[in-house]
């Protein structure tokens, strides 16, 4: 009988492998910029609550949930959030 | 300006609700703190949506032990931190409002009363949203909550909320400030400072609620701000015991439009909504607003 | 090599100064207070070069433990009674994360009714919490045993945190000659812990004390028993090892004349020392009388135990604590394990004598039984 064994404590030593764990899946909005209104201000990057707007304002729909809060929160109304 | 890190220190993938502001306040304060930062959390939303095993979504050392010893058990990594000579580590422990407020509140008295060089921020959802939204020390007064809840012959919570800033700057630490993810720019400034003094910093960071405080995901920030703009969260610091406002609303807007879009609050009438006016007048004026 | 006399406090002090621990976060109450106060003046004279953690609970002080055990350095920490009952929760927290430290418990009766004086309520209320529990009978073991418990706990076998319980009063407040070991035998039998499974170090990031749903949570709890089954061989080898270093011979029990006991005395602490007087003066008179000493209590030594009272025909365990309607705690857990004809015996709660008569009583009534469970010298009307 072989039994499944955790790691000693249960730690983990992966730092940030909860990567593995794709919360794009969740959303049923998706936030689209338009790169042409972005004036840089970096409140969507600052705001995101799953890291997932990038230093070049790209979203990684990998883990965007679609709250929405980039959206709400652009001044200049460059992004959308468009029904899945 | 916020300067933005090339990675994020709490990484994406965690079970924060859409729109959680727990996850934009640590992702702030960790990616100001940079990676030679040990963190510590108390048992709570943040502990258990970014370490179920085998994920975690830290990318600083972390530890969690309980729900009201975080402040001792950062006492205890301080200690080991700096008896190895390692004293350039951030130390920087997390609570809830619950873990902080109510149970946690020895354990975090302890620590700011050794002088343990380290910053403990407390993220204030208002609530136990953890396991629910029940109250806590921290429930302002009139929020409905499960165990506050609006009835019959019930308002809400019917107590003020707890002066934890003040609570902690009575303990004479050097350092003290409230803060809101709603100003990230405030926040990360009263982050850095805090990392560069030499002693116990405290933080009470407000930190608006999607799923307990009953607005829509994307309102997280606005919330935050609405809360500032209208008095019912002040931004100030206490530095070596010298009191500073760090941000001024040009005009106080009444706290209805701050109440008005939050379900916990939808039930209140006139006559509360007057007396919650009245509380934040007085201490807006108590402290200088 | 220094012999002094002292109290098993200071003993156990100067054990902790030898093991030389990073982090003591410790809290003062009867009868562990003098721990606490030697620590502390330890430290102060850069006899220790730790930080001594001057917390605000027993509840801080074990929080502070395993955060600065979880953080990697060695850590120390002391308690009694109340203030173990007030770690119960982290007791477990500090075991499940497997940071492996060393406590001292000075044994004292729980309230209520407040009592300040010893038995063993206290430790045995805490033998589930996944921690090694080894009970010591005199000043010389207090230093032994603490020394040992390092060695052991920090085994990469175990790694699960350590108790060692002391009687109160008996113990912490009497003195005896004690041969203090020099730091060169200590440092040579103890090196430095060098933590792998667990550390906290900004240059191989990594997260401990999380959270684990039904999938995990079962094997965790199962790694612990595994680990506590290793303890039974690491425990004997660590006390191999250190017969060798220090000559002193410590095992999971200690036997006395129990080869062809008809009857078997079996206890914990420094009732042994009473007991074994008794077992001579019963020799004295024919009776064919032994006694069994568990040290280890948890991991529980079912092996060494089988094999200690394979010959004899009935057990007598005099236990210091109870466990309501079943009896005490090391009689039951005989009665679970071993299969011989077994009677308890509860005596010596909140600091009642244990007198040489008590002792010929479950004697007595072990020879001649009576009933499973006796509580000796109880005032009737």
């Amino acid at each position: 009988m072989v039994v499944m064994m955790v790691t000693i404590g249960c730690v983990i030593k992966n730092p940030g492998n909860s990567r593995n764990n794709k919360t794009g899946s969740w959303r049923t909005f998706k936030p689209v910029l338009d790169k042409e209104k972005c004036i840089d201000c970096d409140n969507c990057i600052l705001f995101c609550p799953d890291a997932s707007v990038n230093k070049q304002h790209d979203i990684d729909y990998d883990y965007c949930k679609g709250c929405g809060i980039c959206a709400n929160e652009c001044p200049s109304d460059a992004i959308e959030m468009v029904k899945e | 300006m916020v300067d933005i890190p090339d990675k994020d220190l709490l990484a994406p993938g965690h079970r924060g609700c859409a729109g959680c502001g727990a996850s934009i306040a640590v992702k702030l304060a960790l990616n100001a703190l940079g990676e030679n930062t040990v963190a510590i959390s108390a048992t709570g939303c943040l502990e258990v949506m970014t370490t179920p095993y085998p994920e975690s979504s830290w990318e600083v050392p972390f530890i969690h032990v309980a729900f009201e010893n975080s402040g001792a058990v950062a006492s205890g990594v301080e200690s080991a931190l700096r008896i190895q000579g390692k004293d350039d580590v951030n130390v920087v422990a997390f609570g809830g409002d619950g873990g902080t407020v109510d149970i946690g509140l020895q354990s975090l008295s302890g620590a700011m009363e050794r002088g343990h060089n380290m910053l403990y921020i407390c993220y204030d959802n208002e609530a136990y949203m953890n396991t629910g939204i029940q109250r806590s020390g921290a429930t302002p007064y009139g929020a409905s909550t499960t165990t506050s809840p609006k009835g019959v012959a019930s308002f809400g919570e019917d107590r003020p909320k707890k002066n934890m800033p003040m609570i902690m700057a009575a303990h004479g630490i050097p350092y003290v400030a409230t803060a809101s993810i709603a100003y990230p720019e405030d926040y990360v400034n009263k982050v850095k400072k805090a990392a560069s003094i030499d002693g116990p910093a405290y933080i009470h960071l407000q930190q608006p609620c999607t799923t307990g405080w009953g607005y829509p995901s994307e309102k997280t920030i606005e919330m935050g701000r609405l809360a500032v703009e209208t008095g019912s969260w002040i931004l100030y610091e206490i530095e070596n015991g010298e009191f500073e406002i760090t941000y001024r609303p040009e005009e106080r807007k009444p706290v209805k439009e701050y109440l008005a879009p939050q379900k916990r609050f939808k039930h209140l009438d006139e006559e509360h909504i007057e007396k919650i006016q009245k509380y934040v007048d007085a201490e807006c004026k108590e402290l200088g607003l | 090599m220094v012999k002094e006399v002292m109290t098993s406090n200071k003993a156990v002090a100067e054990a902790v100064r030898l093991a030389k621990p990073q982090v003591i976060p410790v809290y003062p109450i009867t009868p562990q207070t003098t721990i606490s106060e030697y620590l502390a003046q330890y430290v102060a004279d850069e006899k220790i070069d730790a930080k001594y953690v001057k917390v605000e609970s027993e509840h801080s002080a074990i929080s502070a433990a395993v955060g600065a055990s979880g953080a990697g350095v060695r850590v120390f920490t002391a308690t009694s009674s109340q203030g173990l009952m007030l770690m119960h929760e982290i007791l477990y927290a500090a075991a499940g994360m497997r940071t492996p430290f060393v406590l001292a418990d000075a044994n004292r009766a729980i309230s209520a009714p407040l009592n300040i004086w010893n038995d063993q309520q206290d430790s045995i209320a805490q033998r589930d919490a996944g921690w090694l529990q080894i009970y010591v009978e005199n000043a010389q073991e207090a230093l032994d045993t603490t020394l040992m418990a390092y060695k052991i706990s920090e085994n990469p076998n175990v790694l699960l945190p350590s108790m060692v319980c002391l009687d109160g009063f008996i113990l912490t407040h009497t003195v005896e000659p004690v041969e203090i070991p020099d730091q060169e035998s200590v440092d040579k039998f103890l090196p430095p812990y060098v933590p792998e499974h667990a550390f906290l170090d900004p240059k191989e990031p990594m997260s401990i004390g999380n959270f684990a749903d039904p999938d995990y949570y079962t094997e965790a709890r199962y790694a612990m028993q595994v680990a506590m089954d290793n303890s039974l061989d690491v425990i004997q080898e660590t006390c191999d090892e250190f017969a060798e270093i220090f000559g002193r011979k410590y095992g999971l029990v200690d036997a006395y004349k129990t080869e062809d006991a008809e009857i078997i005395f079996v206890a914990m602490g420094s009732l042994c020392s009473t007991i074994r007087v008794i077992v001579d003066q019963l020799r004295e008179k024919g009776e064919k009388v032994g006694l069994l000493k568990i040290r280890a209590y948890r991991p529980f030594p079912v092996e060494a135990i089988n094999e200690a009272v394979a010959n004899c025909e009935k057990i007598a365990v005099i236990d210091k604590n109870f466990s309501f309607g079943i009896g005490g705690a090391l009689y039951a857990d005989m009665k679970v394990k071993i299969d011989k004809e077994i009677y308890g015996f509860i005596a010596g709660l909140g600091g009642r004598d244990i007198t040489p008569d008590s002792i010929i009583e479950a004697y007595e009534k072990t020879k001649v039984p009576e009933k499973d469970v006796t509580w000796i010298g109880l005032k009737e009307e």
